[in-house]
């Protein structure tokens, strides 16, 4: 389980950068969504993978750290915050300079 | 428990709130509201000042659970300096704001006060994860507030400006994370203790963190490979809103002193003094290249953009030597950077305003209708950024010379740092030269002439002759500052039970 987890978290950062470094603000908003989902699963891994594990003290010899699910929905609202931001923000930015490269001007 | 500690966090998010609620509410009432809860901070601030001065920590746990299972506010001489720094920056913002400027959109006052609650409680937490949702606290403020006004230029840094920080977000989400799921705490005071007992195969993926963490710390704080957002973003940001980010970039260095020196600090064991050598080749760097784009801008704004930058080395330097004198000699600095910086800001507005369609462009215009009133000021703004006599550049720049240790850095520190105030003269003299001097004989026709902005300037200014008047208890307290940053002892006592 532990592998299949760090490919998918590779495979998700790598597809983010690809689309970050794409320059245009679709791919750009794509881009930052996939690294974000990647950050967040990674932050929910650092409790230890693990199933049948309950949350709670005293059910079983192990149990499931609460802490990084607290911490991944911090994470979400934050990170779907800021994505709502830049959609808004490319929004005007097309209005404003009529092009959707992240620079303002289409490259020469 | 002291309650005063959570008091900067909540009166602004309380402020900022009502202000949201109201949002019909006429200008004339957002402003009381906004500058109430503006001008009750400096009070506050300078309360807990006198508080941290005492030398103890204090310590705040929300909700009353105890650190390491809490989240803590954390009250250290450090933290309220900052505060203090920020009360005053942002009082004069704001005045300087409710003349005309805050009248471009709607919620003008409430982001001013959501960008004041997210630095405050960058400024107080104890809990790295805390540190994290403070600074997205302060940075989609810091957007909006970049952004506001609108206009093609604005759009265009603040969308570079939002995709940077949103990836740095993200690095130091892994940072975090990566630290919490080694050491299993995200108490800082706890992760020192647990830094410090890491067993050696971990300290590799520690130091990894460690170093995540000083790439977002460093983007916060525009050092060199990371700055190249700073001056458009800033050049292109409304006054106020340029003058209150002054502050901004000494978030991320407070950051980078923080974390540096308390939980990769000198109790850390194997990776004691983390990023110490790094810092430093930085620090020099970042200085040479700022002085040398404040040379190449063609606008004013970008000069005192990077101007910024350069204060950004300065201070960097004097961490990086992370001697008590040094660490003093930085902070002494950082206070006086960021009210002059703050303060050039709104002067160059000010000029920007009586030069018609040029605006600060440094280049032959129109007369300005108080030239010598505007360029004593600026002549005086220009020394004291610069590093001469008499003012507060001066003195924290002789500080940070007389701090480097070993000979090898003398031989970087004073050249790099006296040729950057030269070049920086330079900059500053061709900009001024050109502003006052070379002009037309008429002034502009749409010349506009603010008295109060005027007033609210000097008084900003003021403070860099009041911090040579004041040099001797200011720089008491620097040094009993450094010298509590470098004794991790107390903070230590945090977690191990009780107020230390």
């Amino acid at each position: 389980m532990e592998a299949l987890f760090a490919i998918t978290l590779g495979v998700l950062t790598s597809s983010g950068v690809y689309l970050l470094m794409r320059a245009r603000i679709y791919p750009v908003v794509m881009g930052l969504t996939l690294i974000s989902y990647a950050v967040n699963l990674f932050l929910f891994g650092m409790g230890r993978l693990g199933t049948g594990v309950p949350a709670v003290i005293g059910k079983s010899s192990e149990y499931g750290d609460p802490l990084p699910q607290a911490l991944v929905l911090t994470a979400i609202v934050i990170g779907f915050a800021m994505t709502a931001f830049v959609v808004v923000l490319s929004l005007r930015a097309l209005g404003e300079l009529s092009t959707d490269h992240v620079d303002g001007e289409e490259p020469r | 428990m002291n309650h005063g500690v959570i008091l900067p966090i909540l009166l602004p998010l309380f402020a900022g709130s009502l202000l949201l609620i109201l949002s019909r509410l006429s200008m004339t009432g957002k402003r009381w509201i906004s500058m109430c809860s503006t001008l009750a901070l400096l009070p506050l601030s300078v309360w807990l000042l006198l508080q941290a001065d005492t030398g103890v920590l204090h310590v705040y746990a929300l909700g009353n659970w105890q650190a390491p299972f809490g989240i803590v506010l954390v009250l250290d001489r450090l933290a309220a300096l900052m505060l203090v720094v920020t009360a005053v920056l942002a009082t004069f913002a704001a005045l300087y704001a409710i003349r005309g400027d805050d009248e471009r959109g709607p919620n003008f006052h409430a982001l001013l006060q959501f960008q004041l609650l997210g630095i405050n409680g960058a400024f107080l937490t104890g809990d790295l994860f805390n540190l994290f949702v403070f600074f997205e606290i302060l940075l989609i403020a810091s957007y909006s507030l970049l952004v506001y006004g609108g206009g093609p230029k604005r759009v265009k840094a603040g969308m570079h400006y939002v995709v940077l920080n949103l990836v740095a977000s993200s690095l130091f989400l892994i940072g975090v994370g990566t630290l919490y799921g080694l050491l299993g705490t995200l108490n800082m005071a706890d992760l020192a203790v647990k830094i410090a007992a890491a067993d050696v195969e971990r300290q590799p993926l520690i130091a990894a963190a460690g170093y995540l963490l000083l790439i977002v710390f460093g983007l916060k704080g525009a050092i060199l490979p990371l700055y190249f957002w700073l001056p458009s973003a800033y050049a292109s940001a409304t006054a106020p809103v340029a003058a209150l980010f002054a502050i901004m970039t000494k978030v991320g260095l407070y950051a980078v002193i923080r974390v540096f020196t308390l939980m990769f600090g000198s109790e850390a064991g194997g990776l004691a003094h983390l990023v110490d050598e790094l810092l430093w080749p930085l620090a020099m760097l970042t200085l040479a290249v700022g002085a040398a784009g404040a040379l190449a801008m063609r606008s004013l704004e970008r000069v005192i953009g990077y101007l910024v930058i350069v204060s950004v080395g300065t201070l960097l330097a004097g961490v990086a030597i992370a001697t008590p004198e040094s660490l003093a000699a930085a902070l002494f600095y950082l206070v006086h950077s960021t009210w002059v910086c703050g303060g050039l800001f709104l002067l160059a507005d000010v000029v920007a305003r009586q030069r018609g369609e040029l605006r600060g462009r440094l280049r032959e215009g129109p007369r300005l209708l108080q030239p010598l009133l505007l360029g004593s000021l600026f002549f005086m703004a220009a020394i004291s950024v610069a590093g001469l006599p008499p003012f507060s550049g001066f003195l924290g720049k002789l500080m940070l010379l007389r701090s480097a240790q070993t000979g090898e850095q003398m031989l970087v520190l004073w050249p790099v740092v006296l040729i950057a105030g030269l070049v920086m003269v330079i900059a500053l003299g061709r900009a001024g030269s050109t502003l006052f001097w070379r002009s037309a004989p008429e002034s502009a026709a749409d010349a506009e002439s603010d008295w109060v902005r005027i007033l609210v300037v000097i008084g900003l200014l003021a403070f860099s002759p009041l911090l040579v008047v004041a040099a001797q208890p200011v720089q008491e307290y620097m040094q009993a500052t450094a010298q509590q940053l470098l004794n991790l002892q107390p903070y230590l006592q945090i977690v191990r039970g009780g107020e230390a």
